[in-house]
């Protein structure tokens, strides 16, 4: 062992942790400050786009506004339910931790079921990522829109079957692939879930590897460096909603 | 494990910053839905006030305003300074009208 050369005052211990804070939620600062910079080039894009094409379509009205609203508070409760998660978890309350983690599931898968009707609701009027129905001079319309709200959509995703294997463990595989399996076969192929529902198979096989290859129990810090991930989605979506939906509502 | 940041108060603050998110979103909402503002103006409202949700969400859900000052400085400082830098290029976007590409 490297440390056996070396003095220490106490067994374990080396140089006080960096702005006094354990690894793990250095580690997802650190991710979360990349990932920031990835939204911010998109909504870059998205906005250049914007702004250098006067003719950019406004084409939500009523129905599509309350849907990204409802869709709004949906994560926003999430991110309320998951604090309170993580503060259970500081008082060691495991079932406690367990519900609130499947509360902000159920708000999160919320809102994918929701946006996901908005997508296939666009997408039967003609909108596709290389053209739209409203201003066929200007294409980008679709693939900023279903760059941006589908990779935040692929990262809502993620951080409900992250939360899922934090809550649950190994007892969500079986759940997940139950999911996908009854999603593959009952879903029609004229809902874009009909092949966003594979996104489930690739997070059990992944959250499989995970948890055989490194079984452990999940602690309260790994419930709070979660809890990081899942803010932020949040976040993101503060920007996405006002930037892509309220600033394009239908003039009437 | 302890950190030697400080704690924060309990759940109280969360359901009051709920509250705010909730309230500042309606704000969006409404002023999107009536259309009081010009397109210019209407997306200056919006960003000061999700900048100001962002805030909330980092303070007190992303626990940053019970860190120690200098993870917080580093953090928010790196992190704005290059989405800032991006905005360099706006200039470009508004150049390209003056083009007359159509």
């Amino acid at each position: 062992m490297a440390d056996v050369a070396v003095h220490h005052d106490l067994a374990g211990e080396f140089e006080p942790s960096l702005f006094g804070a354990y690894s793990k939620k250095i580690g997802m600062w650190l991710f979360l400050a990349s990932d920031s910079l990835t939204f911010g080039a998109l909504l870059f894009a998205y906005s250049y786009g914007r702004i250098s094409n006067p003719a950019w379509p406004t084409p939500f009205a009523k129905e599509s506004i309350l849907n990204a609203t409802i869709m709004t508070a949906c994560l926003l409760s999430s991110s309320l339910t998951m604090v309170l998660g993580v503060l259970a978890s500081h008082r060691g309350d495991k079932g406690a931790v367990r519900n609130w983690l499947l509360a902000t599931m159920f708000f999160g898968s919320a809102f994918i079921v929701l946006h996901g009707m908005e997508w296939t609701k666009l997408i039967a009027e003609g909108m596709t990522p290389f053209t739209n129905p409203w201003a066929p001079g200007v294409p980008q319309f679709g693939g900023t829109f279903f760059t941006l709200t589908g990779m935040h959509m692929l990262h809502v995703t993620i951080g409900v079957i992250y939360l899922g294997v934090v809550a649950l463990r190994k007892k969500f595989l079986p759940i997940l692939l139950v999911l996908w399996l009854a999603g593959y076969l009952l879903i029609p192929s004229t809902s874009v879930f009909h092949y966003g529902i594979h996104v489930l198979l690739l997070g059990a096989i992944v959250s499989a590897m995970i948890m055989f290859l490194h079984p452990k129990d999940y602690d309260s810090h790994d419930v709070e460096v979660s809890g990081l991930y899942w803010h932020f989605v949040d976040l993101v979506w503060m920007f996405i909603f006002p930037l892509v939906y309220l600033m394009s509502t239908k003039i009437v | 494990m302890h950190n030697i940041a400080h704690t924060d108060e309990g759940k109280g603050q969360y359901f009051w910053v709920w509250g705010a998110l909730l309230f500042l979103t309606a704000v969006e909402v409404v002023l999107a839905y009536e259309q009081v503002l010009t397109p210019l103006h209407m997306l200056e409202v919006l960003m000061v006030l999700s900048v100001v949700k962002a805030a909330l969400i980092i303070a007190y859900f992303m626990h940053l305003k019970f860190e120690v000052p200098i993870m917080r400085f580093l953090l928010m400082a790196s992190i704005v300074i290059c989405l800032c830098l991006m905005c360099i290029f706006f200039a470009d976007a508004a150049r390209i009208l003056s083009l007359g590409v159509r």
